[in-house]
């Protein structure tokens, strides 16, 4: 039986002759290069964040007061994209409209994520009848599509960032549920998870500990389509006037106020909120798939 | 010669042609199917007695009378009123608290039976003193009458307890459809789902959330009317929907109003084939504070909230995005007992320096401790003009440092708020169909003498004011004391702030002749001058 050791005689394995060890600035470059696209969503994503970090610098007005002196005025250096028809700069409601965009894309999407994937988990783990009624009470909510029970639930609670988020949360649970069930049903079988029975762990700590973590890849990959899927619900619930409400800034709302009304007039009170939603819905998809790709060892390599 | 004759023939065809143009633009033309839109999905029922929406109005008006109305020809006029089914408007008598109408002898209900007296006075029973089970919308603003009684087949006879101003022009509301007293002897709910009149038109058919349509009525007893030989109104609450059928000429009109935005389109893409009839409208919103809720118990918060709103800027820039434009106190700004703009300016928020209100407001704001006010404004899920005027609001108080969530609900649960008491500060609104000041202005009494009052305060002096108002007849003085009313409302207890009223804007299809506007979309409905030149 050989051995093999490090700086043995010649012939053995040495640091030169192993492959490097990648470290994460390796994989990050490596994910620049291969994947553009998503390259492209992430810097839209961070143009959001920086966006929202800095708005109070970005931007030249107060997105919030009415200035009846510059009603719809068009794209001028004064006011970059316009005015709306309450004299409010477009420019500025835009960047304030990302903070809003982006509280409720990432607290619905974490909420509902993190939920689902304890709920799912668990009732992988735990099988039998709360594994059959859990999956029962899945299959009636998915039944609805996402836009119509944040309808409903925001009908009943009413509106507001906290309900707009309570709504978008509430859909997605169900949908990150039953995907990470799947996971954690192949997870359940690996001994280890008999292994920490047997060593007499509770079921919380094997869930948390042992199961949960087993699942994170295929939890990110859907967490990122989630924060698309909640800016979107949001932008359509204020463009229904059940979002957020007058004055704040939100873009889905700034459509609702001015995209139907003045489409012909003044379309940049529309063109622009609208390109907004595009731009983040897309760039969170493009990143989203690009990171499905990177993580998923069957698609890494092509 | 042959030239002087034809200089002569062609002057005397120009003569002619100066002289019959005028008379062919008077003379209205007989035929024809009005149509136009309704802004609503469907009536909730077809009882006038009982509702209070423009769907019913609009949508039933054309088949019945009524005892007396504001003038078809001058809708516009908010002191003048004409006879219907009556003969002659009557000089009160008894100090003013008896009117005495003789009923025309020549009207026919549309199962070809005659009207008489005794059915204008079993309707008008019905309105005043409903029978149990039965509800009418109106009874608060009879309360001045005592007894209405039928002599004979001619004659109504309506006894008030008192004399007041406010008597005629309650009568002459446009809800007040006189129903046959055999059918209502029969089954007083039988005109909630079912339609038979005296009016113009005769009706002809009903489809739930689409349409309904009715054919002129031969017997109709204003000698000539109608003009058209069918009306239709269509259902559609979508305002999207409604310009699109006037600018595709599948409606003539809608009679309700659309915002300056919908009007600048149809102009721009109908031309001459529209024209525009617009006017102050009897509707406003007003803000209304619960004084159950801290701090608006104190008067100082309400003064600086009311101090902050800039009326005299705000109103012009509204005025070209929503259905907005006059501003006014508790009176409809084109009635003879509104306030002047020198009157105005001595309220809350319509001074002419709004620098120095807004420097007071925040005076009062740090007197009464509440220099970071934040409150919880509640509206209604109405863009037109709700939310415009929510929003306009929020911003005017946010120069005062106060900072305002909107909570924009439906229609169920905002009045549900209001009529519950759980909210802040809420966009109320106050929408009337004859202008009527002495009964207008009911609206700002407190909740125990007037229901539809939200703000939940007492106030003994209001109702003192009022009634010394109300009971007055004099003119002048009337006038005066309505200015009392006024002042202590807005200014000294500032119960609420009157926003800039409404503005009714009505694109027409040029077609369209006869009918005017007026300063209620309640008003002048019948139909029955209108005729299409065509």
């Amino acid at each position: 039986m050989s051995v093999i050791t490090r700086n043995g005689p010649a012939g053995a394995l040495t640091d030169d002759t192993l492959p490097r060890k990648k470290t994460a600035l390796d994989a990050v470059l490596n994910f620049f290069r291969r994947q553009p696209l998503g390259t492209a969503g992430l810097a839209i994503m961070l143009v959001m964040f920086l966006a929202a970090a800095f708005a109070n610098v970005l931007t030249p007005f107060d997105p919030e007061e009415n200035d009846f002196q510059a009603m719809m005025q068009a794209p001028s250096w004064t006011h970059l994209l316009g005015t709306d028809q309450m004299g409010r700069d477009i420019f500025s409601r835009l960047v304030y409209g990302a903070r809003t965009a982006l509280l409720v894309g990432f607290s619905a999407a974490f909420a509902g994520g993190l939920i689902g994937l304890v709920l799912g988990v668990a009732s992988a783990y735990f099988g039998g009848w709360f594994d059959l009624v859990f999956q029962r009470i899945l299959d009636v909510l998915m039944a609805f599509p996402l836009i119509i029970l944040a309808l409903a639930v925001v009908s009943v609670f009413g509106t507001g960032v906290f309900n707009v988020i309570l709504a978008i949360t509430i859909p997605l649970i169900p949908r990150c549920g039953r995907v990470v069930r799947a996971s954690a049903l192949a997870v359940r079988e690996i001994p280890y998870v008999d292994a920490a029975r047997a060593l007499g762990f509770g079921h919380t700590r094997i869930v948390l500990r042992h199961m949960v973590p087993n699942v994170v890849g295929p939890f990110l990959i859907l967490l990122s389509a989630f924060v698309g899927q909640a800016i979107l619900a949001e932008a359509s619930l204020s463009y229904l006037g059940l979002g957020v409400q007058e004055p704040v800034p939100a873009w889905g709302l700034m459509l609702q106020g001015g995209a139907e009304e003045y489409a012909t007039t003044a379309p940049w009170i529309a063109i622009f909120p609208g390109l907004a939603i595009v731009m983040a819905v897309l760039g969170i998809s493009l990143f989203g798939d690009a990171l499905r790709d990177a993580i998923d060892p069957k698609l890494r390599d092509r | 010669m042959v030239v002087r004759l034809g200089l002569w023939a062609a002057g005397l065809g120009l003569v002619a042609a100066i002289a019959a143009g005028p008379a062919n633009a008077q003379t209205p033309k007989k035929g024809g199917t009005l149509v136009f839109m309704i802004p609503a999905d469907s009536p909730p029922s077809f009882d006038g007695h009982r509702e209070t929406t423009f769907a019913t109005v609009h949508a039933t008006a054309p088949f019945y009378s009524v005892l007396i109305r504001v003038p078809p020809d001058n809708p516009a006029s908010t002191t003048e009123f004409v006879c219907d089914l009556c003969t002659e408007m009557p000089k009160p008598t008894d100090d003013g608290k008896t009117y005495t109408f003789k009923i025309r002898p020549d009207v026919k209900w549309h199962d070809g039976s005659k009207l008489t007296a005794r059915d204008v006075a079993a309707s008008w029973n019905r309105i005043v003193f409903p029978p149990s089970g039965v509800t009418s919308a109106r009874v608060t603003y009879y309360a001045m009458v005592d007894k209405i009684e039928a002599p004979d087949d001619n004659t109504v006879v309506f006894r008030l307890k008192r004399a007041t101003t406010a008597f005629l022009p309650a009568l002459a509301d446009p809800f007040t459809y006189i129903y046959k007293k055999e059918i209502l002897d029969k089954d007083q709910k039988w005109y909630e789902k079912n339609i038979m009149g005296s009016g113009p038109f005769k009706f002809g058919s009903y489809e739930i959330g689409q349409s309904i349509k009715g054919v002129r009525n031969p017997d109709y007893y204003h000698k000539g009317q109608p003009y058209l030989d069918a009306i239709e109104g269509i259902f559609a609450d979508k305002q999207s929907v409604r310009v699109e059928a006037i600018r595709g000429d599948r409606a003539a009109m809608e009679f309700r109003g659309m915002p300056p935005s919908a009007r600048d389109q149809l102009v721009k893409e109908a031309g001459k084939d529209v024209v525009v009839q617009d006017s102050d409208w009897n509707c406003g919103n007003i803000v209304t504070y619960n004084h159950k809720k801290k701090p608006f118990d104190d008067v100082r918060v309400r003064r600086a909230l009311s101090l902050a709103v800039d009326h005299w800027g705000g109103a012009p820039a509204l005025s070209k995005i929503a259905i907005v434009r006059t501003p006014g106190g508790i009176v409809f700004p084109g009635s003879p007992l509104a306030a002047t703009k020198a009157e105005l300016q001595q309220i809350a928020g319509f001074g002419p320096d709004i620098e120095k209100s807004r420097a007071e407001a925040k005076r009062l704001l740090k007197e009464a401790g509440q220099e970071n006010l934040k409150f919880e404004l509640t509206n209604r899920n109405v863009d037109q003009p709700y939310k415009f005027v929510g929003t306009w609001l929020i911003g005017e108080w946010k120069k005062i440092g106060v900072n305002v969530e909107q909570k924009v609900v439906p229609t169920g649960p905002w009045f549900a708020a209001m009529r519950g008491g759980t909210f802040d500060v809420v966009v109320d609104a106050n929408c009337q169909s004859v202008v009527n000041p002495v009964l207008d202005t009911a609206k700002y009494l407190p909740k125990k003498v007037y229901p539809e009052s939200y703000g939940d305060y007492d106030d003994p002096k209001s109702i003192e004011l009022y009634n010394a108002m109300t009971q007055e007849t004099d003119p002048a003085k009337q006038r005066a004391a309505m200015r009392a009313y006024e002042k202590h409302t807005l200014d000294t207890e500032a119960h609420g702030i009157v926003t800039p009223y409404w503005y009714r804007i009505l694109v027409i299809r040029s077609y369209v002749k006869g009918w005017k506007i007026s300063p209620s979309h309640y008003l002048n409905q019948d139909l029955a001058n209108v005729w299409l030149d065509k």
